[in-house]
This record gives C-alpha cells, sequence and structure tokens, in this order.
C-alpha cells in the first residue's frame, strides 16, 4: 500500500468524523459498525498468524478473553481509586480506558508469548489442536476464578467503548499488521510460510518469528477483548469459546489467507449476514453453514483473493 | 481402595466411549491427513437414531438394545459416506485449512439440522438394555457400564480384524501409508477411502448410543465436548494410529473421572488439554506415534 501513514491518518480523521456525528446515526446501525470494527481487529490479527505466517492457531477467542477481562478489571477495579467519586473529567476517563485496554492487549501478548514458546515447536493439526486447547484452559481457568466473576461473568462494565474507538483501532491494528508484513523484518514471516526449511537455510529464526506473529496478534486480540468488554459491559467465560475462535478463522478463510483487504471485507460480510438473516432466523444458522460448505468447494482461495493461487503439488 | 477400584471402573467406562470416537477421528486422518470436526456431530445423530429406534423396540431387552445399537451405526454409516461424497470428495487435494473448515461447516450444519429437526430441548434417553447392578464386594457396576465396556471391547477386536486380516483393511493401510502409491497398484481410493468414513462413523455412533445411555439426557450439541475429548485423546495416542486411539481414549476417560472425583472438580473440562499439552511437549507425535523428521 502507498503511503500507509497518510491512510491511517486519513482513517483516524474519518473515524473521528464518524463519532462526532453518531447522534445522527441509527444506534442500531452503530452498533453493528461497532461489531464490525471489533471483527476486523480479530481478523486482521490473526491473519498475521495463521494467513502471512502460516501458522494455524484456533485459541484466537482465549486471548481475546484475557484482553476483555484484564481491562474490565481496570477500568472497574482501579478505574474508581484513580477518577476519584465523581468519575473525573471526559479526558481523564479515556485514557483510564486507553490505558485498561494497552493493559488487556499486553497482558493478551503475554498470554500469547506463554503459549507460543512451547507450543510452537509443534506443526500444522498439532499446532492447531494446541492452541485449541489452551484457549479452552483460559476459559476454564476464568470460569473459577471468583474475583472476576467466575462462571456467571463480569456485569456492570461502565459503558467506555465508542465509535471512535473502535474504528480507530481498527486503522491502527491494519496499520501495524501491513507495515510490519512489508518491512524488510517482516518478510521473514512469509518466508515462514512459503518454506520453512529454506527460511531456517537461509538463516531466519524461524522459532523467533513465529512467536512474534503470535504475540503481536494476541495483543491486538486482547485490545479487541477489551473494546468488546466495554461495549457489551457483561462479559462471560462462555462468550469467548471455540466457537468464537472457529468464527474468525472464518473469516481469515473466506478472506483469503494472507490478504488483508480480503479478510477485512469478510469481516465485514460475516458480521452483517446474521443481520440480514435476521428475518429467517430460524434456519440462519443453517443457511450460514451450508454457505460455509459451498463456499469452501466454489472458491478454495477465499471469496475476496482475486489473485490465481496454484496448489503445492 | 474400594474407591480406588470404582472410580477406575467408572473410569474406564467413559474412556472407552472416548476411544470409540476417537477411532472414527484417526482413521480418517490415517487416510486422508484432515480432522473431521463434525465426527463429534455424527456421534450426536447416532445419539438420536437410537432414540427413535428405541421407541419402537421393547425396552429393557437385551435384543432391542442391540438393535438400536446397530441401527443407528447403519444409518450413520451412510451419513458418513454421503457427508464424504458430497463436501470433502470435491475438496481432496486442496489445501488442509479449506478441507478444515468445510468440516468445521459440516459440523455446524450437523448441529442446526439437529436443532431444527430434533428440537433443541433435552430429551431423557430411553433405558435400552436391561439395569441392574452387580455388587462386587464394595464395588458397584451398573449394566449399562458393563454395556459400555463389552460393546467396545467387541468393536475393536472387529475393527482389528478389519484393518489386520481384510483385503479393504489391508487397502486402507496402504492408502494411509501412500495415497499415490496405492492407486498405482490398482486399490480405488474413493472406495477405500467412503468405507474408512463409513466404519469411523457407525463406532461414533455406537459411541453416541453408549454414552446416551449413560448421561441420560441427549440434545444437538451434545456432540462437542465429548467430540472435543475423543479427538485430544486421538491426538494423544499419536493421530492416525489405530491402537494408540483407545489407548489415549481409555487414558483421558480415567484421567477425567479421578480429577471429577478430587477436588479440583471443576477444572475438569480443561484437564484433558492440560494432559494433551504435557504429552505433546515430551512426545510431539504423540504416545504411540512415529515422529517423522522432515527431509529436503
Amino acid at each position: 500500500m502507498p503511503r500507509p501513514h497518510l491512510a491511517l491518518l486519513a482513517t483516524l480523521l474519518a473515524a473521528y468524523g464518524i463519532f462526532a456525528l453518531s447522534d445522527r446515526i441509527d444506534p442500531y446501525h452503530l452498533d453493528v459498525l461497532v461489531g464490525i470494527g471489533i471483527n476486523i481487529i480479530l481478523a486482521v490479527s490473526l491473519n498475521l498468524v495463521n494467513g502471512y505466517t502460516g501458522q494455524f492457531s484456533l485459541g484466537h477467542a482465549g486471548f481475546m478473553s484475557v484482553g476483555a477481562y484484564l481491562s474490565a478489571a481496570v477500568t472497574m477495579f482501579l478505574g474508581p481509586k484513580l477518577l476519584g467519586e465523581s468519575g473525573g473529567t471526559a479526558l481523564a476517563q479515556n485514557s483510564l480506558f486507553l490505558a485498561a485496554l494497552v493493559a488487556g492487549g499486553l497482558s493478551a501478548a503475554f498470554a500469547g508469548l506463554l503459549v507460543g514458546i512451547p507450543s510452537l515447536r509443534l506443526k500444522g493439526d498439532y499446532l492447531a489442536i494446541v492452541t485449541l486447547g489452551f484457549g479452552e484452559i483460559i476459559r476454564v481457568i476464568i470460569q473459577n476464578f471468583e474475583p472476576l466473576g467466575g462462571a456467571l461473568g463480569l456485569n456492570g462494565i461502565p459503558a467506555c467503548t465508542n465509535i471512535f474507538w473502535v474504528l480507530a483501532f481498527a486503522a491502527v491494528t491494519v496499520f501495524t499488521v501491513t507495515c510490519l508484513v512489508h518491512s524488510t523484518y517482516g518478510r521473514g514471516f512469509l518466508a515462514v510460510k512459503d518454506d520453512e526449511i529454506s527460511a531456517e537455510a537461509i538463516g531466519l529464526d524461524t522459532t523467533r518469528y513465529k512467536i512474534v506473529a503470535f504475540v503481536v496478534g494476541a495483543f491486538f486480540a486482547g485490545i479487541a477483548g477489551g473494546l468488546y468488554g466495554h461495549f457489551k459491559q457483561t462479559i462471560s467465560p462462555g462468550g469467548f469459546d471455540f466457537n468464537r475462535s472457529i468464527e474468525i478463522v472464518v473469516m481469515v478463510i473466506l478472506g483469503g489467507m494472507g490478504n488483508t483487504i480480503g479478510v477485512i471485507l469478510a469481516a465485514i460480510l460475516l458480521t452483517l449476514l446474521p443481520e440480514v438473516l435476521r428475518p429467517v432466523a430460524e434456519y440462519r444458522m443453517i443457511l450460514y453453514s451450508f454457505l460455509l460448505i459451498v463456499l469452501m468447494i466454489a472458491r478454495p482461495q477465499g471469496l475476496f483473493n482475486f489473485h490465481f493461487w496454484k496448489p503445492k503439488s | 481402595m474400594t474407591e480406588f477400584l470404582q472410580q477406575l471402573i467408572n473410569g474406564i467406562s467413559l474412556g472407552a466411549i472416548f476411544a470409540l470416537i476417537a477411532l472414527g477421528y484417526t482413521m480418517v486422518y490415517g487416510v486422508l491427513r484432515f480432522i473431521n470436526f463434525a465426527h463429534s456431530d455424527v456421534f450426536m445423530v447416532g445419539a438420536y437414531v437410537g432414540y427413535y429406534i428405541g421407541q419402537h423396540v421393547p425396552e429393557h431387552t437385551i435384543w432391542g438394545g442391540t438393535l438400536a445399537l446397530v441401527g443407528s451405526m447403519a444409518v450413520c454409516a451412510i451419513l458418513g459416506i454421503v457427508m464424504e461424497r458430497l463436501a470433502y470428495r470435491p475438496l481432496r487435494g486442496a489445501p488442509t485449512l479449506n478441507v478444515l473448515i468445510t468440516a468445521i461447516g459440516m459440523s455446524l450444519l450437523l448441529q442446526n439440522l439437529g436443532q431444527y429437526f430434533f428440537g433443541a430441548t433435552p430429551r431423557p434417553y430411553p433405558e435400552l438394555f436391561p439395569v441392574t447392578n452387580y455388587q462386587f464386594g464394595g464395588l458397584v457396576i451398573s449394566s449399562s457400564q458393563l454395556a459400555v465396556i463389552g460393546v467396545t471391547l467387541g468393536l475393536l477386536i472387529v475393527l482389528r480384524f478389519i484393518v489386520l486380516k481384510t483385503k479393504i483393511g489391508t487397502a486402507m493401510r496402504a492408502v494411509s501409508l501412500n495415497p499415490k502409491a496405492a492407486s498405482l497398484v490398482g486399490i480405488n481410493i474413493n472406495v477405500v477411502i467412503a468405507f474408512t468414513f463409513g466404519l469411523g462413523s457407525a463406532l461414533a455412533a455406537a459411541g453416541g448410543v453408549l454414552y446416551a445411555l449413560n448421561y441420560p439426557s441427549i440434545d444437538p450439541l451434545m456432540g462437542t465436548l465429548p467430540g472435543l475429548k475423543a479427538f485430544v485423546a486421538a491426538v494423544l495416542g499419536g493421530i492416525g494410529n489405530i491402537p494408540g486411539a483407545a489407548l489415549g481414549g481409555l487414558l483421558l476417560g480415567i484421567v477425567e473421572t479421578f480429577v471429577n472425583g478430587s477436588q479440583w472438580s471443576t477444572y475438569k473440562d480443561a484437564i484433558a488439554f492440560a494432559v494433551l499439552i504435557i504429552i505433546l511437549l515430551f512426545r510431539p507425535a504423540g504416545l504411540l506415534g512415529r515422529f517423522t523428521v522432515e527431509k529436503v
């Protein structure tokens, strides 16, 4: 992409513009837009791991839950102490929220590091099942951790998320992933994906690349989790299960692995699809799963991947 | 000591069910190298078919129970073959991820069709086999536990016979070793793969009926957790390896039952994965799997 910094700046301005006009937008549309933004963050960050680096991870929802819980804990338990009874100014509130999101992202990144170091020795299906396992373990641990609400979840999280934060972080995620992959260093991710053995042979530290991809992906998943928690105002461990991870993986694959624009489009499409299918709610999931199978057979390279792609012989 | 033995028996009967499901995962992985996520929902369909047949045969009889078991195995074998033909065969040779997503789509489809046709509310399961509790000293073994262990043992012997002694079993092993070479020596790969799917799905159906007998209520989402755990069992034993799947299933069932009986019982759903991760760290190809070094 030419001039990514300008594109980032323009998107941030546009996000602020939408936020300034948000009073005039139908609240329902605004909610859908927030959902789209959160899914874009999740899908684009997973794309770094699955698409660009070729490491199949099924535990993205686990990292999302770490970020959601930690940032909610910061705003709920630390916030009143820092801001006092009055709640502080809007600026103070927003900076606290930003700090909470970053804290959530960092804790998710740390979880990603803990998961990544042992599991990235494994390959393919084994890696997939181990990341799935870690996701489930994170969920069960949270379920048994009473200070964070246990199985009932955490309620009454302040509604700090607004359309500006979501779109801004979506833009930052896309910017970071794009610049990372297109940098000299980042070519290593593609090399690891294309052929791990030759990447190793030319002197790349493949394990390091995998861990970096994992940690960066987990960081943004944590941010998305924080945004999600402060948007829904209630989170429970059940909301971050295996099916949530699958949803994100589907976005990446439908978009076309390692194709950021395609993944963004797929995230938008898959968030809108349930809304569009609302009138036929009874058949919604049947249609959705049926479409998934048909699409995989008809367009295996992803819905929005227009490059011709050759299967490995 | 009595309590230990009692838990061991409960663990073995749970592990036997995991083993039955795990065998299907492992056999399909052996011939096609992909994880059939829909397998856990074939397990669910198996339980429901058993339920509907159970309505038409007298309860508490051996022949009625056997009829439900065999009937549901037959229906699911056909389901497995149809699934392979329609969804997976067009994707033969596509990247693993695409096949995986198709399998996930298939799993969602079966779950949602199940909710549509069977209804989402849990249903009590009929007692197909005669119910008695046998006492040995302080130990209690229910007849349905005995049925689980007996049926699993029988099916394992039959499976071993099929895989090692019959022509189609030899063909299955050949395809799992090298599909291209197998087709060069005149093996019809499509027939072998369809047969594998049928066999695996029949075992899952048997697992479904037996599971439902021990945990007497069924719903369309019942397959997810046992399916995941059985899959873990298959990986634990070394995926693609048939004795490994049985071993992994038993091990997992026993560990889970003991954890369930301890103070850590709320963590029981995480234990399966913790065991998996620890074992894979030391044996990256599973307990009985062979670790192959990639060559250029």
